[in-house]
């Protein structure tokens, strides 16, 4: 018995991974656990040792080959889960019978037994199957329950012995191990995959759909044990996708995009995520009032809120609401505006000091623009800029609303700056996006976007982000950094872009964005592999920030000299993006086509390039008024 | 952009100082900084001049505001004051008007202000004279006009107008798209 509590201890362990899977194991038929059990007393046999102590590596590998026959059972017999369920219920009982009574028998000789290797066959055949019990996920399942409860009367003593009797018995147990894994794999059934055309495909009873998406999510977890045959992983996802297209009602490219983002399973949360609403979050206007004050204020009015977290001090979170939390007085005095939790998130990365004089290129409705204005505490200036003149309207609206005294809102394309005006010490750029991130606010999203509004997206993020790094001014005392954001979790729009930056702006780096929190971006994907310090930006996803889906990189632009890149596979790899086949030849057309102003600008490897810059970088500047950089910057260019 | 002309000054002079009488001064010598109005697209931009100055390379057509708004010139050359300069008004107000919780929002959908939800009323308020309307917790919801003097108005019925509206902070929210 000196190898029970050791066991029993593993089992203990291994508890909770067990009972989290217990609803797959009660769907295991019945008729299939005497084989298993037969399989493995075989194997036993076979191997011709006596395996007292069956080692915990053991004890859990088979655990797993319990799991993977059992799904394989479940999928073998859809129909008759009812009946599996009382088959199972009867060998529970039975089972529970069973180890009662062995385990009296232990009680006589389990100390004779774990001190003696060469016992007969019998006895050790005995303690092996059953005391150690973990060898067959049912009665596993009871000995673990018994064993619980039986856990304070462990000895140390028989502890440590058991410990050197895994360590000698573990050699036999990996043998043992391998033949109980070949002789399960003949009997298991796997989860099967619908064929084409099957009639379940036809189903849209969402129940039977959901059952197998998770279902496959299963298979592709634990994909090695659990496939069924020679069916390759494709074949799973290539289902997966259409169960979800299905199930969450994405448009087909979309939901490629989005699955290969995440893992397998949390990808699934992620579409359960965009399900589900958002909380409603504030941002207190530090220009008007301060977050006590305003909470005081509404909670007078009969509201429910609560600070948004410790990474802001502005926030609130609201849970529930009497009167519109847009219409309050206190939010027509501007004490507060009405904004997602995630759009604090650039600004804070942005962190703009007093006295700076900033740019918001795509602003409307105006959100982070007054955050900015109210970290500048009405210093300095901002330029509030969108390219949709409506939009202004609640742009202008929400300024004036929250008091920011130091704006100017203009409607400009982002595309034009710094061709307006320059010299920024800090620009934020949240970028027109997909929307990936919102799609819980609006669902639209999931239908209304192709391929080609994902290459035009990127391609304008990819304009926008150069003329923001553009505007800025490397040689600010405090400033010269760029934020860049979207409410999008795909790589293109994020990753590439940020990494397209890198390369094609050399006078720029990324840094820290300051946020503690959020994941990493990737610095590869799929084929793509980017910038290591790619990694210091970071993503916000919402199941698991409760966040919307967002994307916040920081630039510091170190000078105001674009470095000239002679170096013929950089822009050739560049052009790649663009168009995969494109030669030297063509791509001069194809640029001039897109009238992408500052591809020109920077993509000059040919001398005939060179005039083709200055005049334009000569017209530029004309159209510069009252910026100072303006000696430095002909210098570097010319 | 560009400075306002004689008249113009004259006439939007006029209608401030109704409000904030000779506290104008204050607007326009400042201690910290200069600032200065500006009209563009018949709206008047009160701005500090730095940022004035910077904002002059945004184009006419490309410029949507700048600073703070304090009004619109009508066609007939009468000037508007709008609700967005209500900060500013606020700070130099002369005259008060404090209403009861019960009467913000009536005032806010832009309704004139009734006897029965005055809470407080500066002492010696003539009569059509501008004032600023405040909730019962000092926030400004807006500004109007009386339409008696304070001790006429002991004398009324509580159905009575006192103020008349003129702008309020709902305008925000109602006029978003006139406003601007």
């Amino acid at each position: 018995m000196a190898g029970r509590p050791a066991t029993k201890k593993g089992a203990a362990k291994s508890s909770p991974a067990v009972s989290s899977q217990k609803n797959n194991k009660r769907k295991v038929s019945a008729s299939t656990e005497p084989l298993s059990k037969k399989a493995k007393v075989g194997a036993k046999i076979g191997n011709g040792k006596l395996n007292k102590v069956v080692p915990k590596s053991a004890e859990e590998d088979s655990e797993e080959d319990d799991e993977s026959w059992a799904y394989g059972a479940v999928s073998d017999s859809d129909s008759d889960i009812e009946e599996r369920d009382d088959e199972f219920v009867s060998a529970e009982e039975g089972s529970d019978i069973e180890v009662g009574a062995l385990d009296d028998d232990f009680l006589g000789d389990e100390f004779a037994e774990s001190d003696d290797e060469g016992k007969a066959p019998g006895t050790a055949m005995f303690g092996s199957d059953d005391d150690e019990g973990e060898d067959e996920g049912e009665e596993d399942e009871e000995d673990i329950f018994a064993s619980n409860s039986e856990d304070s009367d462990d000895d140390d003593d028989m502890e440590t012995k058991s410990r050197k009797l895994d360590a000698a018995a573990k050699l036999e147990a990996e043998e043992a191990e391998a033949e109980l894994q070949t002789n399960i794999m003949l009997e298991s059934d796997k989860y099967v995959l619908p064929e084409d055309n099957h009639e379940i495909l036809q189903s849209t009873d969402l129940q039977v759909v959901q059952a197998r998406i998770q279902e496959i999510v299963r298979v592709l977890n634990n994909f090695r044990e659990m496939r069924e045959g020679d069916r390759s992983r494709n074949d799973y996802i290539a289902q997966l996708l259409k169960d979800l297209c299905l199930y969450y009602g994405y448009n087909e490219y979309l939901m490629e995009k989005l699955f290969y983002i995440f893992p397998v399973s949390e990808a699934i949360e992620f579409f359960e995520a965009n399900e589900v609403p958002r909380p409603v979050t504030i941002r207190t206007n530090t220009l008007k009032t301060r977050r006590r004050e305003l909470a005081q204020a509404l909670i007078n009015r009969g509201v429910n809120l609560d600070p948004i977290g410790k990474w802001s001090k502005v926030g609130l979170q609201v849970f529930d609401s009497p009167v519109p939390i847009g219409a309050t007085p206190e939010y027509l005095a501007g004490h507060y505006m009405l904004q997602a939790a995630s759009s604090f998130l650039p600004v804070m990365a942005l962190a703009p000091q007093e006295h700076e004089r900033v740019l918001d290129m795509a602003s409307a409705p105006g959100g982070k623009s007054t955050y900015i204005a109210a970290l500048l505490k009405n210093t300095g200036m901002v330029f509030a800029n969108d390219a949709n003149k409506d939009r202004t309207k609640s742009l202008v609206a929400n300024i004036h609303r929250l008091g920011v005294k130091n704006a100017v809102v203009c409607n400009y394309d982002g595309r034009e700056f710094p061709g307006v005006i320059g010299g920024f010490d800090r620009v934020l750029l949240d970028a027109p996006c997909s929307g990936t991130g919102v799609i819980s606010k609006d669902a639209s999203v999931k239908t209304n976007k192709s391929e080609q509004d994902f290459q035009m997206l990127s391609q304008l993020q990819k304009e926008l982000v150069l003329s923001a790094i553009d505007s800025v001014d490397a040689g600010s005392k405090t400033g010269g950094y760029i934020v860049y954001s979207t409410c999008s979790v795909t790589v293109d729009e994020n990753e590439d872009v940020v990494n397209y930056a890198l390369r094609k702006r050399p006078n720029v780096k990324l840094v820290s964005t300051g946020l503690d929190f959020g994941k990493e971006g990737f610095t590869r994907y799929r084929e793509k592999v980017f910038h290591p310090s790619v990694s210091l930006t970071r993503r916000y996803y919402p199941h698991m920030h409760n966040m919307d889906g967002f994307y916040v990189a920081k630039f510091k632009k170190i000078s105001n000299k674009i470095p000239k890149k002679m170096d013929d596979n950089v822009d050739l790899d560049e052009e790649e993006e663009f168009a995969p086949s494109a030669n030297k030849a063509g791509k001069r057309t194809r640029g001039g086509k897109k009238t992408e102003e500052e591809l020109e600008k920077v993509s000059f490897n040919a001398d005939e390039d060179e005039e083709l810059i200055r005049a334009s970088q000569a017209k530029l500047l004309h159209t510069q008024k009252g910026i100072k950089l303006r000696p430095k910057k002909s210098e570097g260019t010319k | 952009m560009r400075p306002l002309t004689e008249v113009e000054t004259k006439t939007f002079f006029e209608k401030l100082a109704k409000y904030i009488g000779r506290n104008i001064t204050h607007l326009i010598d400042r201690g910290d900084e200069t600032y200065c109005f500006r009209l563009h697209r018949d709206r008047v931009y009160y701005v500090s001049e730095s940022v004035m100055r910077k904002a002059t390379s945004i184009g006419r057509d490309q410029l949507i505001s700048l600073g703070i708004c304090f009004g619109k010139f009508t066609k007939t050359g009468k000037f508007r004051m709008h609700v967005t300069c209500l900060d500013y008004i606020a700070q130099y107000a002369k005259h008060k008007v404090w209403i009861k919780p019960n009467g913000e929002m009536p005032f806010l959908y832009g309704n004139h202000v009734v006897k029965a939800h005055i809470g407080r009323v500066t002492e010696d308020t003539p009569e059509h004279q501008g004032v600023i309307i405040y909730s019962m917790t000092d926030i400004p919801l807006g500004f109007g006009v009386t339409a008696r003097s304070t001790s006429d108005t002991r004398k009324m019925e509580p159905t009575a107008i006192v103020v008349f509206h003129q702008a309020d902070i709902g305008e925000y929210l109602r006029q978003e798209d006139t406003l601007f």
